[in-house]
């Protein structure tokens, strides 16, 4: 899998979301990925991260996709957070 | 069959305050993310016990579907799922999982 259509898997569930990829690895299967959504909005880090993996679906069973490093943020968290 | 896995996953929770779904032993962890998790708890200094998922298929592909949840490690704390490596370092991070985890390990 690529970075890119990671992004769109995301983009395509989360429509108001800001996506980065990063396959650290470059091999396809490693990936860190920071999405900044505002449907994240009073949602727990557990349904944050739900939501992500349902929009990925089977790629993140450890088949396709072996290691996600995921960090996800609403806007207003985004605009504090210096990284 | 679905019932008897998610049983045997309910009675481990509940009888245990700080429960680690992980791959292999907090001595010899088989993954990245379930050895950093380890170090958290390793670092909060308080008593946790782990389930290796590579040593059980069924406890491993059940433990997915016990919380819809897709990767391991998993991180349950008083019962409830708390949730992966990249959480729990958050939490950790931001000071809430100490708290968490305190107030679980009292009740025991």
């Amino acid at each position: 899998m690529t970075s890119a259509e990671i992004r769109t898997r995301i983009e395509g569930a989360l429509p108001g979301a800001s996506v980065e990829v990063n396959d650290y690895t470059g091999t396809g299967d490693h990936f860190e990925v920071r999405v900044v959504a505002p449907e994240f909005e009073n949602l727990s880090l557990v349904e944050r991260h739900q939501m992500v993996y349902a929009a990925l679906g089977q790629a993140v069973d450890g088949r396709t996709i072996h290691a996600l490093a995921l960090k996800t943020l609403t806007p207003s968290q985004a605009g504090r957070t210096v990284e | 069959m679905a019932d008897d896995v998610f049983q045997r996953i309910r009675d481990e929770i509940a009888s245990n305050k700080v429960l680690i779904y992980m791959k292999g032993t907090p001595s010899f962890p088989m993954c990245g993310f379930s050895a950093a998790t380890i170090d958290v708890f390793n670092e909060l200094g308080v008593k946790y016990e782990t389930v290796d998922v590579l040593a059980d298929p069924e406890i491993r592909e059940g433990i997915k579907r016990f919380s819809n949840w897709p990767t391991i490690p998993q991180v349950y704390i008083d019962g409830k799922f708390v949730g992966g490596c990249d959480i729990v370092r958050e939490m950790y991070a931001s000071g809430e999982l100490e708290p968490l985890v305190r107030s679980a390990v009292a009740k025991d």
